[in-house]
């Protein structure tokens, strides 16, 4: 039998409960509200309703773009699988000890500062028409495949340094306790500090991963037909902006459940509750 | 492998250290002979710990030579990591590898740096964590055992490949005092196996129960140095004695 102080405490937290509940549903009406009757009640609003949220043009192109959109996910999974490789490579070899690695070494803050400092769209466009200009025997000229690799460039860059960032994280005893059981520094390395490090980062890798996702769209300016591209074409057409979202919605569609497994990972900070 | 003709198997002669300008060891003089157990005590700061990373080839030394069962192991002509595979270290702080249940902890250097199989390394590690007491904890990672608990991994760790000697560095002043008594125990245990042991200790009456000899530590020298009873009871130096009454006022 509980005591009457603590009902009586139970009874208040339940209060100071259902209060929060009744506050916050209030204000989430007041302002999702108050936003919908101002873009509803906006003057242009029938004719953006007509060029952007068009059901016929939607039901019309979707299929379309959703073939499309196809592409974007086969890209953003080969280049995000390049990319873990890739910034994985180049953050080991920043970090290499070995004055015979010193060439290695500036190498990779040469392509880390590089590929990070150039604009990704640029960075597409350079790649996707320079290379195929040097008319090299063997070097691929599918626009796909030099748009991917100016995406894996990018994020690789991006990528090393997260991966840097988490071995750095590592305790310093770690590699103490690895080296005195008799490890070498690169088991050390592979089996002590990599692993931990690895798990560490994990939210801000997945967090590229999502930035990734959407920036598949940028190959469109060399001529792939992915969503993005498609949605463009079919807007062109028929001069009405619909596709376009149906292809916003399809980039929703995959950025949201990572971004979701993003907070997961890092706790539960930041997700909706 | 065996002790120099003269039984001793870690030999320190006229080891200096500095960080920059602080010079933490001057001139350490120390024989550690097959079997024995030596104490190392002294005020925080006094050099204990970095005289074990120097010996563990953690940090290189400036001055001087540490011998390995008459070999010297502190030229850099020397691998550090064959150096590291004939000793065992155990941290204040454990240094557990978080990511890692307490067997694998054991295990892993036994089967990376050693090359034995996974299936004879991890019998020998279930037999050796029982015997520390943590039957039962195979697989557990670190964070869900107790400071003694992971103590106690972490000496099974260092001990798994049957090192030549076993460092210790002040394993039991990270613990909640409830928690000293297993790890000790543990220490016990090796040295009544007949362990080569270079103990760095603030545990005075375990010091005097388990060593064969005591160097107490100042100012990066070794001031005094001999049985138990001679540096614990009848200390000759002002230092020493000093130290002690701080030691035993707390």
């Amino acid at each position: 039998m509980p005591s009457d102080r603590r009902l009586e405490r139970e009874a208040a937290k339940r209060r100071r409960h259902r209060r929060g509940q009744a506050i916050a549903a209030v204000s989430s009406v007041v302002v999702l509200g108050g936003l919908a009757t101002l873009i509803l009640t906006s003057p242009g609003w029938p004719e953006v309703r007509e060029t952007f949220f068009n059901w016929e043009v939607f039901k019309e192109s979707f299929p379309d773009v959703l073939r499309a959109f196809w592409l974007d996910v086969k890209i953003f999974l080969v280049a995000e699988v390049a990319i873990l490789v890739v910034g994985l490579f180049v953050a080991m070899l920043r970090i290499a000890r070995s004055p015979a690695m010193f060439p290695v070494r500036l190498l990779s803050v040469v392509f880390v500062d590089l590929f990070r400092g150039i604009p990704t769209i640029l960075l597409v466009f350079l790649i996707g028409f320079g290379v195929p200009a040097l008319r090299l025997d063997g070097v691929p000229t599918d626009p796909v495949i030099l748009g991917a690799i100016a995406l894996v460039l990018s994020y690789s860059a991006y990528v090393a340094e997260v991966y840097r960032a988490g071995i750095n994280s590592v305790h310093r005893g770690q590699r103490d306790a690895a080296l005195a059981v008799g490890l070498t520094e690169r088991q050390a390395m592979r089996h002590v500090i990599l692993p931990q490090a690895v798990r560490r980062v994990a939210p801000p890798l997945l967090n590229d991963f999502v930035a990734l996702q959407k920036d598949v769209a940028l190959i469109s300016i060399l001529g792939p037909l992915e969503a993005f591209r498609e949605a463009q074409i079919i807007e062109s057409l028929t001069f009405n902006f619909t596709p376009l979202v149906a292809a916003a919605l399809l980039y929703l569609a995959v950025t949201v459940p990572t971004a979701r497994i993003v907070d997961r990972l890092g706790g539960t900070e930041g997700a909706v509750r | 492998m065996s002790a120099s003709a003269d039984g001793i198997v870690l030999d320190i002669r006229g080891v200096t250290k500095s960080f920059g300008e602080r010079e933490v060891l001057r001139g350490i003089d120390l024989g550690v002979r097959e079997h024995e157990a030596v104490a190392l005590i002294g005020a925080s700061g006094s050099g204990k710990s970095t005289l074990l990373r120097c010996i563990d080839l953690l940090e290189e030394i400036d001055d001087g030579d540490v011998f390995l069962d008459g070999e010297v192991i502190t030229d850099p002509a020397v691998d550090p990591v064959a150096v590291r595979r004939r000793l065992g270290l155990v941290f204040q702080a454990y240094n557990l590898f978080p990511h890692l249940s307490a067997l694998e902890n054991v295990v892993l250097g036994e089967m990376r740096a050693h090359g034995v199989d996974r299936a004879e390394a991890e019998e020998r590690g279930r037999a050796l964590l029982a015997r520390f007491g943590l039957a039962g904890r195979e697989d557990d990672r670190p964070d869900n055992l107790s400071g003694g608990q992971q103590q106690r991994v972490a000496i099974a760790r260092a001990f798994a490949a049957r090192p030549r000697a076993l460092l210790l560095d002040e394993v039991t002043s990270a613990l909640d005092p409830e928690l000293v008594g297993e790890v000790l125990e543990a220490v016990r245990d090796l040295k009544g196996e007949g362990m080569t042991m270079l103990i760095a200790t603030h545990e005075m009456s375990f010091a005097r129960e388990v060593a064969d000899r005591v160097a107490f530590l100042h100012e990066g020298r070794i001031l005094e140095l001999g049985t138990p009873e001679q540096v614990l009871s009848s200390p000759k130096a002002d230092e020493t004695r000093r130290f002690l009454r701080r030691i035993q006022a707390n």
